[in-house]
């Protein structure tokens, strides 16, 4: 048994409208898509057009700049809307659903006779390899590298968050395969993070880290951070868990078969609970007729790092989670000088912190003004990694690549910081300024 | 509260761009997020925040303050009658206190504020809640004889000098109550410092000497260690009761607004020094004679280790570095207290001196860190 490394720092933030994962249904829907903004720094080139017949499994577009790179439909259908926003950015591209999904054959060696090679380009061909991405940085993986090793998250900590083990219940079978083809990929190890109660049934071939402590202690950056933290010049793959098993999926059925289980959850949700769907679905597909009543707020993802979406838009390419919270639009009288029994705080100014086990309604409420960096220690309360943030944010404000370098940039991925950004007494928005400073990197040093 | 809500978006156009008043745009503005928080909703990154805010964090500082305010109106009133003479009851005494003080803090907070709201007009930010506390210290870190024309020039000195000509609140590099403090102690000494200053209504020809005075002149102390503590002392006005200061320092760390790691340093610094002064100096030195409890509970060591050498954006903002930054505070302020001919109380320069030196301490710790990276890459 590995050591457990215990993770003191973090937070659990505690929300009413946990699914129950025992409750499984399955949500029809007719249109998915797939949307260029899910990937970090990428420039689409559309390879359809509105009217196009597509199998499961043929490109939608590509990466411009790369173009062995292909994003595929998740479905066989026609092609149906491209969703484009300012400047004619394309948003989504969005297939009407087939009846019966027909799919793409691809021609997958022998487990025995599967080589890096045929891995990688089966993975390119299929449309799977977007699931791998490298850290620094957390984009799409360069196909022409190698990492020194791959790590995947068996746990998911972040608020309201399923459980990983009921969502992939029925894929052990997929799960192994997955994790052999990703062993293919590497010199070093493929390690599987996970919680010492889930260690047991791990699968063969994967090296077992043992992690436990409050979120963010489930996200894969500082797991790495950790085990083997990311030096100048090195690069680390990461996938999740539940795209390990559409990747096994894929090499033992040798079709792009995107079923994906989605937790709908949130106090806004009338029944939170799971839903069988692919990826790429609409969003009405899953929540409507689900809700309460009253202004809300639909995030595909969690709380921390989700995507503001709506019913007409479409289920992120990685998330497994669909959060629906209240609207915060409100003013509230002299609200900061009340005592706020209803209000959530880390900081103990209100009295939260006196009911430890308490379960909240937070709305989206901003809760003040932006302000100057004025507190301090505050983000090292919830960041388990050895690293001054709020040094590391400055480097990035001021440009400073050197410094940015010197204080762990590559080591940081905005969701590793979204605990800081919600803390934060001036109300910073750290995730926009890492995300800045990995795009300036980026620009600067490739 | 709906008609008062009414009344504020009936009226807000007249303070946006292009109204009648859009020169008291940041008024309207600051007034209005005073009275309701903002409706403004997370559009990118967390969905969800934490309820707190900087109008939260500052007004528990002020709830802090509130006990040792009231003790030092009192505490006013009581030196004035003591020395005056006279019978009072305790309302009487506190009312004199009370009228003595009030118009210190309505010119420091009408001087320090009318400075924020015009700056924050002509660079178009919002008004920074900063000098909520800020307001309240200067009054709390003066003489209650201080002539209200320099709290009022003080007041400006340092939100101009100290706060505004850095970027405002959070970008200041001195605590602006404290080099309030210091632009009228080395601008008017006799004002702040002898044994005149110290008490309302003295009449003439009486003295009365602060504790650490005493010590500075080689006497005596006048007063045992249980009259220091619960503050029944001559001095600035909220600084004599160790008892309140105690009290806002078990809110502020509760709270967790105050840090802690800060206060205990400060004190160890202190008690350390103060111990080693008082062993390693000649018989003939007047301070080889005060205790460590006697410097702890004399001047406003407390205070300062509390509220003011605690200030987040002036002080070190590291773990390490703020161990480091307290325990010198402690240490330089006795030793400035002991060591200079000059003046009997040295916790505001030393907190000034570590303030500038804070960032250095930070760097320090920062270059740690980053070598060890550095050094993890090279291996």
């Amino acid at each position: 048994m590995p050591k457990e490394i215990k993770l003191k720092r973090g937070l659990d933030i505690k929300l009413e409208g946990e699914a129950d994962v025992g409750r499984v249904s399955p949500a029809p829907c007719n249109y998915y898509a797939i949307k260029p903004t899910d990937f970090r720094a990428l420039t689409p080139k559309l390879e359809v057009k509105v009217g196009d017949r597509v199998k499961a499994g043929d490109p939608l577009f590509v990466n411009k700049y790369r173009p062995e790179i292909r994003f595929t439909a998740p479905v066989s259908g026609v092609v149906e809307e491209i969703r484009r926003g300012e400047k004619r950015k394309i948003l989504a591209v969005v297939v009407k659903a087939d009846e019966r999904i027909s799919y793409k054959v691809f021609d997958i060696p022998a487990p025995d006779a599967l080589s890096g090679e045929v891995v990688v380009e089966r993975l390119l061909e299929s449309g799977l390899w977007p699931m791998i991405k490298q850290r620094p940085y957390d984009v799409i993986a360069d196909p022409s590298t190698r990492p020194k090793a791959i790590f995947v998250s068996g746990f998911d900590s972040s608020p309201l968050a399923p459980d990983y083990k009921a969502l992939l219940k029925d894929e052990r079978e997929a799960l192994q395969a997955g994790f052999d083809a990703l062993n293919k990929l590497t010199p070093g190890a493929v390690n599987l993070n996970t919680q010492a109660e889930d260690a047991s049934d791990a699968p063969r071939g994967v090296k077992v880290n043992l992690f436990s402590g409050a979120h963010p202690a489930g996200n894969v950056g500082v797991q790495i951070h950790h085990l083997d933290p990311i030096n100048k010049g090195e690069l680390a793959w990461v996938v999740s868990l539940p795209d390990v098993a559409l990747i096994g999926r894929f090499f033992l059925g040798g079709r792009v078969d995107l079923r994906r289980r989605v937790a709908l959850v949130g106090s806004e949700v009338e029944t939170p609970a799971c839903y069988d769907t692919l990826v790429g679905a609409l969003v009405g597909s899953i929540v409507e007729g689900r809700l309460r009543d009253g202004r809300r707020c639909i995030l595909s993802g969690n709380v921390l790092t989700g995507e503001r979406v709506d019913a007409e838009s479409f289920l992120g390419f990685y998330h497994t989670m669909i959060t629906v919270i209240p609207e915060g639009d409100r003013r509230e009288f002299l609200g900061w000088a009340t005592p706020g029994f209803g209000k959530f705080s880390v900081s103990r100014t209100f009295p939260s912190f006196l009911f430890p086990k308490k379960r909240y309604r937070l709305d989206t409420n901003f809760h003040g003004e932006r302000r100057a960096f004025v507190m301090s220690g505050q983000y090292e309360k919830v960041l388990p990694m050895n690293i001054f943030p709020v040094y590391l944010l400055k480097a990035i404000l001021a440009g400073d690549l050197e410094k940015m370098e010197q204080l762990g940039i590559y080591e940081v991925a905005p969701e590793d910081l979204a605990l800081c950004e919600f803390v934060c007494t001036s109300k910073i928005p750290v995730q926009e300024i890492v995300d800045k400073g990995i795009e300036l990197m980026m620009k600067e040093l490739i | 509260m709906r008609f008062l809500r009414d009344f504020l978006d009936k009226h807000r156009p007249a303070f946006e761009k292009g109204g009648k008043f859009q020169k008291l745009h940041s008024l309207f503005a600051g007034f209005d997020s005073f009275l309701f928080v903002p409706d403004r909703t997370t559009r990118s990154g967390c969905a969800v925040r934490d309820a707190v805010d900087l109008k939260r964090t500052m007004s528990v500082v002020v709830m802090a303050l509130v006990p040792a305010l009231l003790f030092g109106m009192y505490n006013v009133g009581h030196q004035h009658f003591h020395l005056a003479g006279g019978e009072a009851g305790f309302w009487s005494v506190f009312l004199y206190g009370f009228c003595r003080v009030l118009p210190m803090i309505i010119v420091s907070y009408v001087v320090g504020l009318g400075i924020e709201f015009a700056s924050a007009q002509i660079r178009g930010h919002e008004i920074n809640e900063g000098f909520l506390v800020s307001g309240l210290l200067i009054p709390m870190v003066m003489p209650v004889t201080a002539p209200l024309w320099m709290v009022a020039l003080s007041t400006a000195f340092a939100v101009i000098i100290g706060k505004e000509i850095f970027g405002g609140t959070g970008m200041n590099i001195w605590n602006p109550a404290l080099l309030a403090r210091a632009f009228f102690f080395f601008s008017y000494p006799s004002r702040m410092s002898g044994d005149k200053v110290w008490v309302a209504g003295l009449p003439d020809g009486i003295s009365q000497a602060t504790p650490l005075a005493e010590a500075y002149q080689g006497t005596p102390m006048t007063h045992d260690l249980g009259t220091m503590f619960w503050g029944l002392i001559p001095g600035s006005v909220g600084e004599t009761s160790t008892f309140c200061i105690l009290l806002g320092a078990i809110l502020l760390i509760v709270t967790g607004i105050g840090s802690w790691k800060i206060m205990l340093s400060v004190l160890l610094g202190g008690a350390g020094m103060a111990l080693l002064l008082q062993h390693a100096l000649p018989a003939d030195n007047p301070y080889s004679h005060v205790t460590v409890l006697q410097h702890l509970l004399a001047g406003g060591f407390a205070f300062g280790a509390v509220f003011m050498a605690t200030d987040p954006v002036t002080a070190a903002q590291t773990g390490r570095g703020k161990w480091i930054y307290g325990l010198l505070i402690g240490v330089l302020a006795i030793l400035i207290r002991a060591l200079n001919p000059g003046y009997p109380e040295g916790m505001m320069l030393a907190i000034l001196l570590m303030n500038t030196f804070a960032p250095l301490i930070d760097w320090f710790v920062v270059q740690q860190n980053i070598s060890r990276r550095l050094k993890r890459a090279r291996s």
